[in-house]
């Protein structure tokens, strides 16, 4: 046994010093700048060739990662896991930033999410753009964001982990205005650029505090002689981790940030699925999950994420109800799971938020996919009042939106249930009932609106424009074999990941923790100290289970409610859709109606806010710099001349004069400070 | 023969006086390979300087002769890191602007080139002086081929630019000439000697009394916060920049306000660092004014031009509160601010210049769809844009926040203002591109048909050093900072022993 122990350190240790990580580690990100940086040059030449280095790129890129995730998960980076050192990328004195990566088992979790939906939004770009006259430009701007995305999780120092985030901020902008031409794309694209720096500021102080506080950038360090500090640190821990939780409220567009994604919509779906679904909006979680001691030691903090994230799942769950375009629904599902996550978060449930970041990555981007087939299939139409019945003409596309819809509705035994259900759990247990109860609710919107959305879209009569009607066609392959890999963890990941822990380990008597708790141990165990969370028996057959059967009942309400309202036809479940009774339901409740239908005005307020009282500020102040701040100037100028052609008559026109006058002039400034400040 | 006894500051800085002296004396159709190859063997020059240079504190490559013995004036370069980066800049752009300028200007272009390499002289002299007088005659002789440039060869408001833009400068560099002179009296009745009444070393060695301190400095901040320009003297800025030529704009921003930064880092906080501390305060209430107000008004602005204008005073605000919360990041960064500034703001004037080329207007509401009809140009623009937004690994980056964490340092609130730039800047920028790249081409632009061309190759080949530059300093600011660390060093450490002046002592 002891042996073993020293065989398996022996082995860790190897993996941990081999050199060939010193090569493979970087590769990783480097490869898809290189297929950006080729692709940049050449692409326009390559023409509807020009996704395969990207591609390439992408895939060679993901092979690595799946290399290094396993030998880290398996334990040989060991507790602390690797780094690899570039180069002293900011050597400014005693303020020195180093350029490398950090491979821990939170990074393998996040590179295993982001280098296989990235691949696969990569291949089934292929056929979705394949009529775009961008083509290469597309391919060019998706390598850019692996390469942004991948900087980000696998960066070793926050200013690093910063340039990251701020390339995956260009890199959103660059695809969301990707149809330039498109007055809409173009602002959607700046709004979200803007939005996002408003978090990013707030990043930016935070890393400048973490300096001043630490004296170092470098993550590990940073953290550790931060909350070693406690309230030592010349700048309260509170504020510093409220800094970094703003930065991740621009990136994961919580309340009141949210306002960038659901336009970010305007850019095509595959961005849809990969940016604004399954991998940048779960840089904040992971921003915050990675600087989890900092917030176990400010826990007053962690009141302030949870209840943020807890609202803003509500709040756009509500929203989701009443939207027609079938993105858009897509959109603000989207904000209310990542609400879920930072409410577990805040909840001190780190693990729990991971675990739904993951399962979320995968039925989202399922999700987000399926609707490009569907928008494809129906001639880019995105407004679902003009779907219908779609089920029986793309098959494919409908059952696979279909597991991802049974999936983020947290119905068993699909991936959603065990990572929502854990999240609940855990809130109502670590002290957070109000969390929970929240949350609750949001389960049963989640179901309405998903299935409402399935209704709508696959089910029922057909309201297709006539014209594009017969035209109806599935995808190709290239599209759909994306969809049916995704749906693959859809419906695994949550069994997979859970095992052998609660709540189907004990069901066979086993008392290990699910693998991704043992995966991610090391990386929250110092939060979990400070937060001192024990180990609580797990209670399948009393409060655990009790909460089982309440999220169940949740997505079941939701679902049925969906039903009676939009129909279904799923195997033995038939019914109509009543949209009468629809109709009625939205008048009963008018002004919630409204504000569901209307995102509860949170464009108009920032329309008033920033652009037309900002606007009137702006201009003001222009006023100001032109009639009193260069008014003033002028007024000099003219008083001068004025004076000036009265005292023309000392103008003789002889230089010698004009040479004396301003020696004398000189020497009697000069003469007269001596003699003032010589006595 | 020893190669440290080739004057090799006097040929970098007297070159292109030589060859303008060529180009009056060879026919018009010689001024503009002429004028290149100057350009160009003088940025040679500077290279090698900037390989001969050794990272170390003290001043290197110094020459030193007398001049007017009487009062210890000498003729004494020599160059820090500081001065060497800067110069550098200097011959980068100049050869730069002089190409950007072979297709525009097209009359007398003899004496367009004269001015230019008569500019250079003085920019390059301004960096290299260690001589007080020297400095001032250098400082000086930069506002005439300027004065001309913008009077000749701007546009329609021309007269009054110019004019507004030599007024007002001359009537800081004025007030500085007061002060040096102040300063040489009160250094011979301090030692009694005028043997180094003028030196740089020996005067940034020397502790003025608090009176004259006051004064001399209040003179040197009134010279440099024109030139840089600071709030609320800075409206000479959108003026000058609209009217004059797009190379002009170019070195107008790129370098002549730097000789703002330049002099206040190398000359009023050396020499005054008691006032210096003084006053700082006071100059960081105006940095953050100008950092955030010049952001909002540039919002608003219809005009390319002004806007980028407007947007050099909002940049150019990091660079003074980068000097005056005197901690060593902020030093560094407004240095490393310096030089990004010049690139970028200088990259965006030639961009604005290639535009109004083609439509003779700079309205950005006549614009619109420039993506789709001229996408290099496009493409470069956002390089640019994205650059001045202060994109990490592009050097605009590292230089604003190595002010900001300077600034954190020496007061958290302080920085939280100044880093709220980061949205305004995004705003105005990326408004100003959409409005400029994106949509369809506007009636305006269509209406130009085939006049509307892409970037040229000479046209790309302007931008491509600049954007390089841009990059490396981005991934690699040490090429920058490992210069300037010993210069940053000698000003902390000065600044370090000085403590605010309590005006009770005034008289």
């Amino acid at each position: 046994m002891f042996l073993a122990a020293a065989a398996d350190e022996g082995a860790a240790e190897a993996a941990a010093a081999d050199p060939i990580f010193n090569l493979l580690i970087p590769l990783i990100v480097l490869l898809p700048l290189l297929g950006f940086a080729v692709t940049a040059v050449i692409g326009r030449r390559l023409g509807k060739q020009a996704h395969w280095i990207p591609v390439g790129a992408v895939v060679a890129s993901w092979a690595i990662a799946m290399v290094v995730c396993f030998t880290a998960l398996t334990g040989g980076f060991g507790e602390e896991g690797r780094h690899v050192f570039l180069y002293e990328w900011i050597p400014a004195g005693s303020f020195s930033v180093d350029a490398g990566f950090l491979v821990d088992n939170l990074t393998a979790v996040l590179l295993i999410v982001v280098t296989t939906i990235g691949m696969l939004v990569h291949v089934y770009s292929i056929g979705y753009m394949a009529h775009d006259p961008g083509y290469w430009r597309f391919f060019a701007y998706l390598n850019l964001f692996m390469f942004s995305m991948l900087l980000l999780v696998m960066a070793d120092s926050w200013l690093l982990v910063f340039a990251g985030w701020e390339l995956v901020g260009l890199s959103s902008y660059l695809l969301i205005g990707f149809w330039y031409r498109k007055r809409s794309a173009a602002l959607a694209s700046k709004k979200a650029f803007i939005v996002n720096r408003v978090g990013d500021v707030g990043f930016a102080l935070a890393i400048m505090a973490i300096w001043v506080n630490t004296g170092t950038l470098d993550i590990r360090e940073s953290l550790r002689v931060l909350v070693e500090q406690g309230d030592a640190n010349p700048i309260p821990l509170a504020v510093v981790a409220l800094l970094v939780f703003a930065g991740a409220m621009g990136k994961s567009a919580q309340f009141p940030l949210h306002v960038w994604l659901p336009d970010a919509m305007e850019g095509p779906t595959p961005v849809s699925a990969l940016i604004h679904a399954a991998t940048m909006v779960n840089a904040g979680v992971y921003l915050v999950a990675r600087a989890n001691p900092l917030f176990a030691a400010a826990p007053s903090v962690l009141v302030v994420v949870a209840a943020i994230g807890i609202f803003t799942a509500i709040l756009a769950a509500s929203i989701a109800m009443t939207q027609t375009d079938i993105k858009r629904v897509l959109a603000y599902s989207t904000l209310s799971q990542l609400g879920y996550m930072f409410a577990a978060l805040g909840s001190g449930a780190f693990t729990a938020a991971i675990f739904h970041l993951m399962t979320h990555g995968f039925f989202k981007g399922l999700l987000f996919l399926g609707s490009g087939s569907v928008i494809h299939a129906v001639h880019e139409e995105q407004d679902m009042r003009r779907m219908g019945g779609l089920a029986r003409k793309i098959p494919s596309t409908y059952r696979t939106m279909l597991i991802g819809t049974i999936a983020i509705s947290g119905i068993p035994p699909l991936a959603g249930f065990f990572s929502k259900d854990e999240i609940l759990g855990e809130a109502f247990k670590l002290g957070f009932p109000w969390v929970w109860a929240i949350g609750l609710f949001v389960a049963i919107l989640t179901a309405f609106y998903m299935f409402r959305l399935m209704g709508l879209t696959f089910w029922g009569e057909s309201r297709v424009d006539p014209h594009v009607e017969p035209r109806i066609h599935e995808s190709p392959r290239i599209m759909t074999i994306p969809l049916w890999i995704l749906a693959v963890p859809s419906i695994l990941l949550g069994i997979a990941l859970s095992w052998p822990g609660p709540p189907l380990g004990p069901l066979f008597g086993s008392t290990e923790p699910g693998l991704l708790h043992h995966w991610l141990e090391p990386v929250f165990r110092e939060a979990n100290e400070l937060l001192h969370h024990g180990e609580a028996e797990y209670q399948l057959f009393g409060i655990d289970g009790a909460l089982i059967g309440a999220s169940v009942a949740a997505a079941a309400i939701g679902g049925v409610v969906a039903w009676r309202l939009f129909g279904i036809a799923v195997g033995p479940l038939r019914g109509r859709s009543r949209p009468e009774q629809v109709r009625a339901l939205s008048a009963r409740a008018p002004f919630l109606y409204r504000a569901s239908l209307n995102k509860w005005w949170f464009d108009e307020l920032n329309d008033l806010l920033f652009i037309r009282i900002g606007g009137r500020v702006a201009a003001a102040m222009w006023w100001f710099d032109r009639e009193i701040v260069d008014g003033t100037v002028n007024a000099i100028g003219s008083v001068t001349r004025g004076s000036g052609r009265g005292l023309s008559r000392v103008q003789t026109g002889r230089v010698q004069n004009y040479a004396l006058g301003i020696a004398i002039g000189l020497l009697v400034m000069a003469g007269s400070y001596l003699l003032i400040s010589g006595r | 023969m020893n190669i440290s006894s080739i004057p090799i500051l006097t040929i970098v800085t007297f070159l292109p006086l030589a060859g303008a002296v060529l180009i009056a004396a060879l026919p018009r159709s010689a001024a503009r390979p002429v004028a290149l190859g100057t350009a160009l063997l003088t940025w040679v020059v500077s290279l090698i300087l900037l390989i001969g240079y050794l990272p170390r504190p003290d001043f290197q490559f110094v020459e030193t002769l007398d001049w007017i013995p009487l009062f210890g004036i000498q003729y004494k370069l020599g160059i820090d890191g500081l001065s060497l980066i800067l110069v550098v800049l200097t011959t980068t752009l100049m050869w730069v602007s002089i190409l950007a300028s072979f297709r525009p200007i097209q009359e007398r272009i003899k004496e367009y080139m004269i001015s230019f390499l008569i500019l250079e002289v003085g920019m390059i002299g301004v960096f290299v002086a260690l001589d007080t007088f020297l400095f001032y005659i250098f400082f000086e002789i930069v506002l005439v081929p300027m004065y001309l440039i913008i009077g000749i060869w701007g546009g329609a408001n021309r007269i009054y630019a110019t004019i507004k833009f030599v007024l007002y400068t001359l009537v800081g560099s004025l007030l500085m000439l007061v002060a040096i002179l102040a300063t040489a009296f009160a250094f011979q009745a301090q030692t009694g000697s005028w043997a180094g009444a003028f030196d740089l070393t020996v005067l940034r060695e020397t502790r003025f009394d608090p009176g004259l301190q006051v004064f001399a400095f209040l003179a040197f901040f009134m010279a440099f916060a024109i030139k840089v320009p600071m709030f609320p003297f800075h409206t000479w800025l959108p003026d000058a920049h609209v009217e004059a030529p797009t190379a002009g704009s170019v070195l107008l921003a790129g370098v002549l306000l730097k000789l703002g930064g330049y002099g206040f880092i190398r000359y009023a906080v050396p020499f005054y660092p008691d006032a210096a501390q003084t006053f700082a305060p006071l100059i960081i209430v105006l940095s953050l004014i100008a950092i955030i107000y010049g952001a909002i008004v540039a919002l608003v602005q219809p005009d390319l031009k002004k806007l980028v204008a407007y947007s050099s005073v909002s940049h150019m605000g990091f660079v003074t509160l980068g000097i005056f919360v005197f901690t060593e990041q902020g030093l560094q960064g407004a240095i490393l601010q310096m030089v990004n500034h010049g690139l970028i703001t200088g990259g965006l004037f030639l961009l604005v210049g290639v535009i109004y080329e083609r439509t003779h207007d700079r309205t950005i509401a006549r614009m619109g769809g420039l993506a789709g009809a001229t996408p290099v140009y496009a493409a470069v623009f956002g390089f640019f844009v994205f650059a001045s937004v202060g994109l990490p690994g592009l050097s605009g980056f590292v230089g604003e926040f190595l002010t900001l964490v300077g600034a954190f340092d020496f007061s958290p609130l302080v920085a939280a203002i100044a880093t709220f730039v980061m949205i305004l800047a995004a705003g105005y920028l990326l408004w100003m591109f959409q409005r400029v790249a994106t949509g369809d081409l506007s009636d305006f632009l269509r209406g130009l048909g085939h006049h509307l061309t892409d970037m040229r190759p000479v046209e790309v080949l302007t931008l491509a050093p600049l954007a390089a530059l841009v990059v490396a300093l981005g991934l690699f600011p040490g090429l920058v900072l490992d210069l300037i660390g010993g210069s940053v060093g000698s000003v902390l450490d000065g600044a370090a022993t000085a403590a605010p002046i309590r005006f009770a002592l005034w008289p």
